[in-house]
């Protein structure tokens, strides 16, 4: 593994491993000293193109845990607002002597153009409505943590699944582990190539209640065109909100993540966020130790043999 | 019959990792069954007993090692005696040459600070690893005492690191490959050394 750039063609026994070592990770986490001299001299740089706070915390907090350096660009500060471009920006970066570039961009692919124009690793923080790998994978561990597997388990992927690049990167993922994935959102919202991804696809989340293990909900993101094409967060609510009566009619071991920030009363219930059935705190602790295993694959070492 | 099949897979197994017919047994399983005894009785008499001892396995054949070190503490003391394991895979100097590094577990099942620590590997060797496991060790507590007991020493040191217990010496040379086979870890006990693997 060179870059952590999509989800889908990723093999299961690289996802089942970054999962195992995320499990170690975590556990340094827990530790009095919660911090390891692994990549001690490395250093990460979070370019985050878009807005971001858990995301590139969870990044900065797993490479100190991991004893690596970082640096952070926001564009607000930085000379984007003077027009250089993106390839300009990264160039400068890695000049300076970074290890490793984790990105987030509101266009699509723009990871890969980095990966191109770069010789280091690259990590994909999020581009576009495309891919945002860790998020995926650290929803994965959430769900393994609690069932042991993924194989066998029938989730629900709810919201607006068409401008969610979480959504895109849990389908492949979640399909590798051996999961049944359902998505459930308005027809609007599915996206358009749907067919060719390996899930079922309906309108009606009532139906599917009764028979999910986990319950994935999407935020509502109000700011890629979300409120333009349902009528009001209400009317979201009432036919696709995870309210109190819903969440009663899930069996009693079956689970629910968000992977935030949550709208509650929109797509969550004020008491299904708070519920122990709710894993979404877990979601973002493990974040934290995804995002070491990754970061430790990719400059660390690997499991080659 | 069943000797030859074993033989079989054996030779499987060492063409596997490029040895050819050169591998020489230097310890059976009941040597090491004897070893492991030894140290159990050397490990509660250097410390007076084993209440306050903390055997920690270091991945991945330091554990079955440990394991197995616990059971006869535990069958000489009559009281239980249970083995942890400690990773030293974050905490090695060589990542930047060595890139190949597998994170293993690190599951302490009772407390470092105040323990008398008996770290437990299968092959002592140029000590890099031991160093690792003691800073590994400091981040989680600060022991007693730390000691070390290892099933084959093959020399060639390269830090001031010296075992504690010794299951046995095994002089070699550097270009040499000592392989130490543990179940359930693998399928068979004992000690191989043959020409270094080429890769």
């Amino acid at each position: 593994m060179n870059h952590l750039l999509s989800t889908e063609h990723m093999p299961r026994d690289l996802i089942e491993a970054i999962l195992d070592d995320s499990d170690e990770f975590g556990e340094v986490l827990t530790r009095p000293i919660p911090k390891v001299p692994a990549l001690r001299g490395r250093t990460v740089a979070t370019m985050f193109f878009e807005p971001s706070t858990r995301t590139r915390m969870s990044f900065e907090k797993a490479a100190k845990a991991l004893s690596a350096d970082t640096v952070t660009f926001s564009p607000s500060t930085s000379a984007l607002s003077k027009g250089e471009s993106l390839k300009d920006t990264a160039l400068t970066v890695w000049a300076m002597g970074v290890d490793l570039m984790v990105v987030r961009h509101s266009s699509t692919g723009a990871p890969w153009r980095l990966a191109e124009w770069l010789d280091i690793p690259i990590i994909n923080g999020g581009d576009g409505a495309n891919q945002h790998p860790t998020q995926a994978l650290l929803d994965c561990l959430t769900i393994r943590q609690r069932f042991g597997t993924l194989d066998g388990l029938h989730i629900a992927i709810v919201g607006d699944i068409k401008h969610s690049r979480v959504a895109r990167s849990n389908v492949f993922a979640m399909a590798t582990l051996g999961a049944e994935v359902t998505l459930v959102g308005p027809p609007t919202l599915l996206p358009v190539d749907v067919e060719n991804w390996p899930v079922k696809a309906t309108a009606d989340l009532d139906a599917v209640l009764p028979t999910v293990d986990v319950v994935y909900l999407l935020r509502v993101q109000t700011e890629r065109g979300g409120s333009s094409v349902f009528p009001s967060f209400s009317e979201y609510a009432e036919r696709f909100g995870m309210s109190s009566e819903r969440f009663a009619a899930l069996r009693p071991e079956s689970v629910v993540l968000h992977p935030g920030p949550i709208n509650r009363g929109v797509e969550i219930g004020h008491d299904v966020a708070d519920h122990e059935r709710s894993l979404i705190l877990a979601q973002v602790t493990n974040g934290v130790a995804v995002r070491m295993a990754v970061l430790f694959r990719l400059l660390g070492g690997d499991h080659d043999e | 019959m069943r000797e030859g099949a074993r033989h079989f897979y054996f030779s499987d197994w060492a063409w596997q990792f490029g040895l050819g017919g050169s591998m020489r047994q230097v310890m059976t399983a009941e040597d090491l069954n004897r070893v492991v005894r030894r140290i159990a009785n050397e490990i509660v008499e250097r410390n007076h007993g084993a209440d306050n001892v903390l055997l920690l396995g270091i991945p991945t054949r330091g554990k079955p090692f440990a394991d197995r070190i616990a059971a006869a503490v535990s069958d000489i003391e009559s009281s239980s005696c249970a083995a942890g394991s400690l990773d030293i895979g974050m905490y090695r100097d060589d990542l930047d040459s060595r890139p190949r590094t597998r994170i293993g577990p690190t599951d302490i099942p009772s407390p470092v600070d105040g323990a008398d620590v008996v770290l437990v590997d299968d092959v002592l060797y140029t000590g890099r690893t031991i160093r690792a496991a003691l800073d590994a060790l400091a981040d989680l507590g600060r022991p007693a005492t730390v000691q070390l007991a290892v099933i084959v020493d093959r020399g060639h040191r390269q830090l001031p690191i010296r075992p504690d217990f010794v299951g046995k010496n095994i002089p070699t040379s550097m270009t040499e490959h000592v392989s130490v086979r543990i179940v359930p870890h693998d399928d068979e006990d004992g000690v191989w050394i043959g020409d270094e693997v080429l890769s």
